[in-house]
């Protein structure tokens, strides 16, 4: 069964430096490193101790706010460090890798045979779980919840994107076993999002509502798909998950192991040779990088140019990324950089720069402001690039006063920050929407559960 | 450049927190982002931004009027010497009266503006680069320039600052000042003497297209001649031609909404027709075609420039049909039936900035009620 999605409104954002088709592995770090920040408004309790062993698949620490929710190692070896930050936060675990992976046997089970408390059971206790994202207010879904529906966007529309087709490659036997076990936690369907311009073998998976979807970014984005076909209302819980982790949950049933291997991009005009790298969760972001960037100051992010948080090279790659990007920093100033029609090495939306002569130029952005914060004066350019049916400015004010009950109306259970990406991107007034949307769902979290 | 730029960090110390001259830091914050696009990176959110900036935005609507501006300049010598000179005969007779309008403008209203930011310590909003701009070219070239100053302060003050700047005020700051003129000077702002430089004292007749229908005359101005601005008026708003270049470049850039000059040319337009069909013996303004509505009067110049403002203009898209529309209308129906005020498009641009809050409410309670029904559905 098979549905279009077309999204007419958005933003394509073509950046310099995209990945080839083209893959390599990373030499094993010594390191691996878990850092419970990736979780947002997790609070982590630590289950082990600095010097315990672990294999691949042992718990490391837990969800304060549900014991259930464990977090396990993706490597074998000896917790080296707990980093701890203000207040004693957890920062970072530290884990000394093992010369080899020993994996902690779950068992191979068929998804088939088993009833969704013992799919639950098995993912919960593997670490598979975090994989498992809830709309609204995207974080970590709670298993005990049922969802109305679950969805997974194998399209990704956003600048210097992973291709979740190539990354899948061989891997089509795990991707169908996940969507096998994952179908049995749900009462509605899974949905599965694929590029509507391209078939692949996703379009012949099984037990799922194929969508073709085609439109600019954020088409492929997951909220922007819940929106078209199945609107979360109050009280909806709808999870949603990346393609790749379907594929460690599919293996997971193959082979009993918990096996966190991810094909990532390392992508970005300040990449010499950018391409796919096949990785373990975990892996520190100095041993992906080293020695494949361009000289000079660096921004290196976890995730795509817009939706991606800063690293530095200490870190490991973000839980749910498949992308690192480095783009230059842009702290230099331009003189007269605000007169109309020049500095056209810069992109817009608005055709006050003559990039719009130019729709195909592959753009070297950097990390400049491109002016200062200001009061909301543009009216319309957010709706440009906002698929989904809400008004995203008189939302983004609703949210600035934390009024509940209109946020509530106006829409705040159907969008997540990365769905006002876009519109930190193309604000003229440079308003800080994902940030805004973010505390809003959180307080909405607080408030209303 | 770089000289400059090595001046600036050089005194940029004093002006930072614990600095001598602290208080003055917005002060030095606007001049030095007006010179340079400062160095700030992206430090939450999406990594990379869109080159776009408030006051590339605000540069490109200055432009935009450069056309009206230079035609205006040029026709205020036009109209006061008549045929037989030379371009810039006309060009420098106008340039003299109004480049004087211009500095007070731009000198009074950004002397608030910087003096807010130094009190209140934010930082200096470029929205007062169009502002200080459209003010003078809505006004009689013959305002003493005290009259103008005051405009200037109370529409900065009271029509912007008080609601809190840039992006907060409710009603258009231009079209305050002017209305503030209008009614407190009112016989240096209408009648027939005002539209023309020295018309007294040259003698040279200054009524405009619509104080002669007014009048019950009807004028002898070709419609070529309303078209391409060869009339009385204020400086800006006469040429039609000037102020279309002006909007074919807003729409182009996608800075102002196409939806609301459209519509406020459907609902102006739709009034006009109405008016003549019905007709009338004793108000020659009945009469007068629909379509040379849209071309006398300031109208194009108020849908284009004025109508437009993001700020107080309706902000929905649905509510901008509806903003513009009514615009239109009441525009061309103060205009007619209340002959004493042919300001009609000044008048309804500030109405409707009063109800465009409301007109949005609507608009929106529409999706609300949407989501509602959605939840309703799903429950029942």
């Amino acid at each position: 069964m098979s549905t279009d999605i077309r999204i007419k409104k958005g933003l394509n954002i073509k950046l310099k430096g995209r990945a080839e088709h083209k893959l390599s592995s990373v030499k094993r770090s010594s390191t691996f490193a878990i850092n419970p920040t990736n979780f947002h408004g997790l609070l982590p309790k630590m289950l082990l101790k600095v010097g315990d062993k672990v294999q691949v698949g042992d718990p490391v620490f837990y969800a304060k706010q549900n014991e259930q929710i464990k977090f396990t190692s993706p490597v074998s070896g000896e917790i080296k460090e707990i980093v701890r930050g203000a207040k004693r936060k957890i920062l970072s675990i530290k884990i000394a890798a093992d010369k080899t992976d020993v994996f902690k046997d779950f068992g191979a089970k068929t998804p088939g045979n088993l009833a969704a408390p013992q799919v639950k059971e098995l993912l919960l206790d593997s670490g598979c779980w975090p994989f498992i994202k809830q709309r609204p207010y995207d974080i970590i879904a709670n298993p005990e919840d049922t969802p109305k529906s679950i969805f997974i966007s194998a399209y990704d529309t956003a600048p210097l994107a992973a291709s979740h087709v190539y990354a899948l490659t061989g891997r089509e036997k795990e991707f169908q076993t996940g969507i096998d076990a994952l179908s049995k936690l749900t009462e509605g369907k899974v949905h599965l999002a694929v590029d509507g311009n391209s078939a692949s073998f996703l379009n012949n998976v099984d037990g799922v509502i194929i969508h073709n979807v085609t439109g600019k970014h954020p088409a492929g984005n997951v909220g922007v798909q819940i929106s078209k076909v199945d609107p979360i209302n109050s009280g909806d819980r709808v999870w949603i998950l990346n393609p790749q982790d379907v594929a460690i949950i599919g293996n997971l049933f193959l082979t009993g192991k918990y096996e966190p291997t991810r094909v990532i991009a390392l992508a970005g005009s300040h990449v010499v040779g950018p391409q796919y790298y096949t990785i373990t969760q975990g892996t520190k972001i100095s041993d992906i990088v080293d020695g494949k960037l361009v000289l000079g100051k660096n921004r290196i992010i976890s995730g795509n140019p817009l939706t991606g948080a800063s690293v530095n090279s200490n870190d490991p790659i973000g839980f749910y990324d498949d992308v690192i990007s480095v783009i230059p920093e842009g702290d230099h100033y331009s003189f007269f950089g605000w007169m109309p029609f020049i500095g056209n090495n810069k992109f817009s939306m608005s055709r006050t720069f003559f990039s719009w002569l130019t729709p195909n130029k592959e753009y070297d952005l950097d990390t400049n402001f491109n002016g200062e914060d200001r009061a909301f004066v543009m009216t319309g350019e957010m709706e440009k690039v906002m698929p989904i049916d809400i008004y995203p400015m008189q939302l983004l004010k609703a949210t600035m006063i934390y009024d509940i009950e209109k946020m509530e109306n106006l829409g705040i259970y159907e969008v997540a920050p990365e769905d006002f990406a876009l519109i930190d991107f193309i604000s003229t007034s440079k308003i800080e929407a994902q940030d805004i949307i973010r505390k809003g769902l959180d307080l909405m979290i607080k408030e209303v559960g | 450049m770089d000289f400059l730029r090595k001046q600036l960090d050089k005194i940029q110390p004093h002006f930072e927190k614990g600095g001598k001259f602290e208080k003055f830091g917005p002060a030095y914050g606007g001049i030095e982002t007006f010179l340079f696009v400062p160095n700030h990176t992206t430090k939450k959110g999406a990594h990379i931004r869109d080159g776009i900036d408030l006051k590339r935005v605000m540069m490109v609507v200055v432009i935009a009027l450069l056309p009206a501006l230079i035609f205006g300049m040029w026709n205020v010598g036009y109209q006061n010497m008549g045929d037989g000179h030379s371009f810039w005969d006309y060009f420098s007779f106008g340039a003299i009266r109004f480049l004087p309008m211009i500095i007070i403008s731009y000198g009074v209203g950004l002397g608030i503006e910087f003096a807010y930011a130094i009190f209140r310590g934010h930082s200096v909003n470029e929205g007062y680069l169009v502002t200080g701009l459209l003010i003078p070219m809505i006004m009689p070239i013959d305002l003493p320039l005290w009259m103008l100053t005051i405009s200037v302060i109370f529409a900065v003050i009271i029509g912007k600052e008080a609601f809190g700047g840039t992006g907060m005020n409710i009603l258009n700051p231009a079209l305050i000042a002017r209305a503030f003129a209008l009614f407190s000077y009112a016989p240096f702002m209408s009648g027939s003497t005002v539209w023309v430089a020295d018309s007294v004292a040259d003698g040279v007749s200054g009524e405009t297209v619509l104080g002669e229908l007014a009048a019950n005359t009807i004028p002898d101005t070709s419609v070529f001649d309303m078209f391409m601005g060869y009339m009385p008026g204020s400086v800006g708003e006469t040429s039609v031609l000037m102020i279309l270049i002006g909007a074919a470049l807003l729409l182009f850039t996608g800075i102002a909404s196409w939806r609301i000059m459209l519509s406020s040319v459907i609902g102006a337009s739709l009034v006009g027709l109405l008016f003549n069909a019905v007709g009338s013996s004793t108000n020659e303004l009945f009469n007068f075609p629909w379509w040379q509505h849209l071309i006398v009067g300031g109208f194009a110049f108020g849908m284009v420039f004025m109508a437009t403002d993001p700020v107080s203009g309706a902000q929905t898209n649905t509510g901008k049909w509806i903003y513009g529309f009514l615009i239109g209308v009441f525009a061309i129906l103060i205009r007619v039936v209340n002959p004493t005020l042919p300001e009609g498009v000044m008048m309804a641009i500030l109405l409707m900035n009063v109800f465009a809050p409301t007109i949005d409410h609507y608009v929106i309670e529409s999706n609300i009620k949407r989501r509602k029904k959605r939840l309703q559905k799903v429950n029942a």
